[in-house]
């Protein structure tokens, strides 16, 4: 397993499984296969896999420690970006084939509505976290100001699926699943914080007398 | 206007993929040819004759019938738009009775040849606008609702008419499933259910209805919002009071009773000034009563549309 994950082939076969959903819709664009509502159901298909794609970054820490995959990390980066990317060509769909390009038209649904300024808040939560998100920055911000910074994914994960609980007519499952595991992952970073947590403050109380000793 | 293939293909006999795929797998299955008289009967959507073309239809070109038997909502069957084409098979339209009761003087039980016979059957080509924002064109067959509410001869304290729909939880969806309480109902003032544009509809595009839309009968009122057309019809009930309605219990502030298209007053979730007619990419401008207005408009005078939405 290690091995895989750790090939340097791993990534390019995940970037290009990461592609497919948008193959996907592109191949049914051109054999006219998106159905009676294609705008729906291109609006549809990319905010679900925004959606996914937060929530399967947000298992990576998760599932590298509780099976002890380090390489793991290596993946956490690019599924972000991912998210991100789906993101915008949801924003994207909805801001040209709904709100064909009006920038007032678009001010106005992101006031008005709920749902909208909800997902809105999820998209532009991600901007400052695809920007920073080369290792330059990392150096830049320092790792610990970089990794605060970046816990803003769990809010826009959050929004994001606020954004689809808000959105549905009636049928809340598949937004009550979403939210279901986005609940489960936070609560995993909850216990390993408190686990960590007596640890550093440990460590914290050591500190000065070491610090002395050394001196 | 209708445009008939020169073959005369009924539309229904226009397999659906998924049905040769599995005619497929089943001949892959079966080496006796004999075996081929096994085969389930498609849905015979049969063919319905002796329809005349009614002047209340528009001249806009109907939609694909591919389209308007394969996206729809029908939460009976599922709540994504292609589940009732796929899941509505299960629903059984022969033996059906409907009740028409309350406040009438001859209460009757029909059944479905009786409900074919009550009136002489029509084409009437409506446009259709969902409150999703999605509009389609569809030639529906049928006869005026009223052409039924006469025959049972509705007394002075019949103010409005309830409608429920088939329901049984052994094949259809819950109500946490669809978050929506079931049996759907459905009601109009007498007023809009004795218009003549009020349609009770057997069949679409020269056929009986196919179930996903509603077989075997149901209520068409093309200048309101899709959902108050309830399908698959087995009450109907004369009342003195305004009934409940299932969108407006499930959201009131969503979904009022009267529910007219209207392109001024929104949707709390989205704005209703445009729509997008199947399967169209771009959107056109929402007309006030669905465009039925000249007809219509006169049923609300001195109504607060915006209040009794």
């Amino acid at each position: 397993m290690r091995k895989i994950l750790s090939s340097r082939w791993t990534k390019p076969v995940l970037f290009l499984l990461c592609l497919m959903p948008l193959g996907a819709l592109v191949w049914r664009y051109q054999h006219q296969d998106l159905g009676a509502n294609p705008v729906e159901f291109i609006t549809h298909a990319t905010g679900d896999w925004t959606i996914r794609f937060l929530l399967i970054t947000l298992s990576v820490t998760p599932l590298r420690k509780l099976f002890h995959q380090p390489p793991l990390a290596r993946y956490r980066r690019m599924l972000g970006l991912f998210a991100f990317f789906y993101g915008c060509l949801h924003f994207l769909t909805w801001f040209s084939l709904d709100k064909s390009f009006d920038f007032a038209e678009m001010g106005k649904d992101v006031l008005k509505r709920r749902f909208i300024f909800v997902g809105m808040t999820a998209l532009l939560l991600m901007v400052p976290l695809a920007l920073t998100s080369t290792a330059g920055w990392v150096r830049r911000l320092g790792f610990v100001r970089w990794q605060r910074l970046h816990r803003l994914v769990y809010f826009s994960a959050l929004a994001g699926t606020i954004h689809y609980f808000w959105l549905v007519k009636s049928d809340i499952r598949l937004p009550l699943l979403y939210f279901g595991i986005w609940t489960l992952l936070m609560i995993y970073r909850l216990m390993d914080w408190r686990r960590a947590q007596p640890r550093a403050e440990r460590a914290k109380a050591t500190t000065p007398s070491t610090a002395y000793l050394r001196d | 206007m209708l445009i008939r293939k020169p073959s005369d293909l009924p539309y229904s006999q226009v397999t659906p993929k998924n049905q040769y795929l599995n005619r497929r797998r089943f001949l892959a299955g079966s080496v006796a040819l004999g075996a081929l008289s096994a085969l389930p009967e498609a849905r015979a959507n049969t063919k319905l004759t002796g329809v005349t073309k009614s002047p209340l239809s528009t001249n806009e070109p109907p939609t694909e019938y591919k389209y308007i038997t394969g996206y729809n909502n029908f939460y009976e069957f599922g709540t994504d738009k292609g589940d009732p084409a796929q899941n509505a098979h299960k629903l059984k339209t022969s033996p059906w009775t409907v009740k028409i009761e309350g406040e009438v003087a001859k209460p009757k039980t029909l059944d479905l040849d009786a409900i074919f016979k009550i009136a002489p059957l029509e084409e009437r080509i409506y446009r259709h606008r969902c409150v999703e924002r999605w509009s389609m064109v569809i030639p529906w067959i049928g006869f005026p609702l009223n052409a039924l509410l006469k025959q049972v001869e509705p007394t002075s304290k019949a103010k409005f008419v309830a409608f429920e729909s088939l329901y049984d939880g052994k094949y259809m969806l819950s109500t946490f499933q669809a978050g929506i309480s079931f049996p759907y109902v459905e009601g109009l003032r007498m007023d809009e259910a004795m218009h003549p544009l009020a349609l009770l509809a057997v069949g679409l595009y020269g056929e009986t209805l196919p179930n996903q839309d509603g077989a075997p009968f149901r209520l068409v009122v093309p200048w309101k919002y899709g959902y108050k057309s309830i399908k698959s019809i087995v009450k109907i009930r004369l009342v003195e009071k305004e009934p409940p309605t299932t969108w407006n219990l499930a959201a009131s502030n969503e979904y009022g009773f009267y529910s007219n298209v209207n392109p001024e007053v929104d949707h709390p979730r989205w704005s209703q000034a445009k729509e997008r007619r199947i399967p169209e990419f771009s959107m056109r401008p929402t007309v006030k009563f669905n465009g039925y207005g000249d007809q219509v408009a006169g049923l609300y005078t001195g109504m607060d549309l915006r209040k009794y939405h």
